[in-house]
């Protein structure tokens, strides 16, 4: 029969692992509507017609954050049958705190206890017996990394399921149990039976959420209960709960929990004592994030990206399906469609997957170790005056290679304002479809000059964090900022196949995801640039995009680079920025172009001044990325809404900073332009937001440590 | 009174307190930092902060400013 059994439990404490054992690969990741937080949901391989919803890990089931609010909401709406709760044995108590939670909703739990393993190489014991008669429910020993346990845990869980429900174990005592009881009294009959209890401990915590179902006459009254208990014991109700709660904590594992005599550093402590040492801690950072952006862009991830697109696509793929199709008597235009349009955009996307793959499992590899939460510890201080994380320095330095990774890393990010921020500014880094412009613009009119390529970095660099600061101000429009309080876990060993499956998994997400919109939007550029508004066949040069590119020109002058074709090149940026130099050699009538274009550089030395090609170069860098990496922004920030005001910052920004150096650069050359007026005034505007006092007190913290 | 901010490197205290605003107060009783908690400072991080504090068995680390928030006194 079909059931549905949630999974919960802290984070760190192997629900990932517990779940992908369970579910085999049977899974399916998609969002929590109206959120950003995974949902993650699989069939139990035990029994195929029970599926098993991963809840997001919490600490608690408190009402403040999104992933607490989505496991709360889910349990407490009647959707799961059962609960399997995974306790972390070496994290006993900590752990057991949401254990209580759960219990008080009165639903059917299993405690998968995990990690025992560890706990016996220590030399400790718990007995599981006691441990699960304390409690009120079964105690499963599982090792989710072992898969032992696996089936023991799935009968317990589906007999749990078929059961009849029972009335929550009262498990406070004294002044508060009585309290507790009498709210009871006055919300029976105002509340679903089932959650009664859970709903005057609620009343007793000061629930926000509780006020929207409970009458609030009946709520006045069970609340002078709360306030009598309040002033007797003289402390808030919700911290007289936690106490409670941790007071019954503290003596069951007390009665289960046998330490052996043992004592000393574990190895998770010897490594801090290097990795988050006052000396070591910034170079073994450094260390580190060479190495991943080493192999993703320079060796592994951009040999095989580059095999993919040359050799595969250029050489094979594309000419050979154009003969087949052609030799099938397919119509020029289909063909011309299929193969220029679709092919070479999902090209495009599958042109990047080496280096995704290498990204994704070096990003899994860091998480899944623990050294995620090293980085965030060490570099916290600096990145979160800019609105950003300690965390957000992975995107960032993943974003050289490919912004897309980059992007989907920020999901590691706890706090949802500086996810968000870190999602939209990470595609300010130059990635390496960027890095054929760069050359072109270094080639073409500054005769190679690597400095280029030097202030294009610390440009993306500074612009990250000025973006950080002015989004951070935007109150209300990101999200809420939550307080840094961050477990750092024991190391261990990556799993192998945790690591597998989840660079597995995201890639593939991102090629659906992204893979449509790039299709789709690589078939209009083509559209646009094959065809003229009669829609008969012409040359790029008379096409609809040309003529937009046109259009468009005056918008650029200012900047330096009104001519149509540096427009079109902009435009074509968006499905890959490769792209710009393939397209600039098109309208230049060149047949194919170099990695960095030397065949079109005397063009574009006559279309544009070395200082306008800066200019040019720069709003390409930092203007909206290319499709793929707007898709991946739509998928961490959740609603198109979001990634069109993202886009729509990235394009402002872009052009601002391109009119500024532009402008200003006039100014130093001699020759300033009437353009220098607006430039100045946006640079102003620009000022004003970056400085701005921010409304929010928790905000002040910014502009304090950055004035002083 | 002391909070947590002022504890050094090494030193073992006992929470006293927990003030701030509702969230980060859950927040931090969530992770075992309540009136009557034994914690341990580990160490301070590189750049001056956040803090790593030993807390019902495992680490933890917190911003100096929200370690303000924990009234202590010495064990």
């Amino acid at each position: 029969m079909k059931k549905n059994i949630a999974l919960i439990g802290n984070p760190n404490s192997g629900k990932t692992t517990l779940f992908n054992a369970l579910t085999g690969g049977s899974q399916r990741v998609g969002n929590w509507p109206g959120v950003t937080v995974e949902k993650k949901e699989g069939r139990l391989r035990q029994a195929r017609e029970v599926t098993i919803t991963d809840l997001p890990g919490v600490y608690s089931l408190s009402p403040y954050t999104p992933e607490e609010e989505i496991s709360r909401r889910f349990l407490a709406e009647g959707n799961a049958d059962a609960v399997i709760n995974v306790v972390d044995a070496t994290n006993l108590e900590r752990n057991l705190i949401l254990t209580l939670q759960i219990l008080e909703m009165g639903l059917p739990v299993t405690v998968a206890l995990n990690m025992s393993d560890v706990v016996e190489k220590r030399g400790d014991t718990i007995d599981m017996k006691k441990l699960s008669e304390r409690l009120g429910c079964p105690v499963v020993k599982v090792s989710a990394l072992k898969r032992e346990g696996m089936g023991e845990l799935a009968a317990t869980v589906l007999e749990q399921a078929s059961s009849c429900p029972r009335p929550p174990k009262n498990l406070f005592r004294g002044e508060l149990s009585k309290a507790i009881s009498e709210i009871s009294g006055l919300l029976d009959g105002h509340v679903e039976k089932k959650l009664l209890y859970w709903y005057s401990v609620k009343v007793m915590e000061h629930d926000p959420h509780v006020r929207k179902t409970v009458p609030s006459s009946v709520l006045e009254r069970a609340s002078e209960t709360v306030r009598r208990l309040e002033e007797d014991l003289d402390d808030d109700g919700e911290a007289i709960v936690a106490a409670a709660r941790y007071e019954f904590v503290d003596s069951v594992v007390k009665g289960i929990y046998y330490r052996s005599k043992k004592d000393g550093k574990s190895v998770s402590d010897r490594i801090d004592e290097a990795v988050t040492n006052r000396w070591l801690a910034i170079p073994i950072f450094a260390a580190v994030m060479f190495i991943v952006y080493y192999l993703s862009v320079t060796s592994v991830g951009g040999y095989m990206s580059d095999w993919v697109n040359g050799t595969v696509f250029e050489e094979n793929v594309l000419p050979r399906t154009a003969e087949w199709l052609a030799g099938m008597g397919v119509e020029d235009w289909l063909v011309s469609l299929t193969v220029d349009g679709i092919i070479t955009g999902v090209g495009a996307v599958l042109g990047f997957l080496p280096q995704l793959l290498v990204l994704f499992l070096l990003l899994a590899l860091l998480e899944d170790s623990g050294y995620m939460a090293r980085i965030a510890f060490v570099m916290d201080r600096i990145l979160r005056r800019f609105g950003l994380s300690g965390k957000s320095f992975i995107p960032i330095i993943v974003g050289t290679g490919c912004a897309v990774p980059g992007i989907m890393a920020s999901r590691t990010i706890e706090d949802e304002r500086d996810r968000k921020i870190t999602a939209m500014t990470t595609s300010f880094m130059p990635c390496s479809a960027k890095l054929p412009v760069i050359a072109l613009i270094s080639g073409a009119l500054f005769g190679g000059s690597a400095w280029i390529a030097v202030s294009v970095y610390f440009i993306g660099v500074f612009s990250i964090l000025v973006s950080g600061v002015i989004l951070k101000k935007i109150r209300g429009a990101l999200g809420k900022a939550s307080p840094f309080v961050m477990e750092l876990p024991d190391y261990h060993m990556p799993s192998v196949r945790n690591v597998l499956l989840s660079m597995a998994d995201r890639t593939w997400h991102f090629v659906k995801k992204a893979g449509t919109i790039i299709v789709l939007a690589s078939g209009l550029i083509w559209l646009l640039t094959s065809y003229d508004w009669g829609l008969n066949s012409v040359d790029a040069g008379s096409s609809m995009l040309a003529s937009i590119g046109n259009a468009l020109s005056p918008v650029f002058s200012p900047l330096g680079w009104g001519d149509w074709r540096a427009v079109v090149g902009t435009l074509s940026g968006l499905v890959a920025k490769e792209n710009i130099l393939s397209t600039f050699g098109i309208l230049f009538g060149m047949e194919a172009v170099a990695e960095d274009g030397a065949e079109i550089w005397t063009y574009m030395a006559v279309i544009m001044t070395p200082l306008a090609g800066f200019s040019f170069l720069l709003f390409n860098m930092l203007c909206a990325p290319c499709f793929a990496a707007m898709g991946a922004m739509r998928r961490e920030l959740g609603s198109w809404k979001e990634t069109a005001f993202a886009v729509g910052y990235q394009c402002a920004f872009a052009y601002v900073v391109a009119l500024a150096v532009y402008q200003f650069g006039l100014v130093v050359q001699g020759t300033p332009s009437l353009w220098l007026i607006p430039a100045v005034t946006l640079v102003a505007v620009a000022g004003y937001l970056f400085l701005r006092s921010p409304r929010d007190k928790e905000e002040d913290e910014t502009l304090s440590e950055t004035v002083s | 009174m002391r909070t947590l901010k002022d504890a050094e490197e090494g030193e073992r205290v006992k929470v006293i307190s927990v003030s701030g605003d509702r969230t980060l107060r859950r927040r931090l009783m969530d992770m075992g930092i309540l009136k009557g908690s034994d914690i341990q400072v580990v160490r301070v991080a590189p750049l001056g902060d956040p803090v790593e504090f030993l807390v019902r068995g495992y680490k933890l680390s917190l911003r100096k400013k929200d370690a303000e928030m924990v009234g202590i006194e010495a064990l």
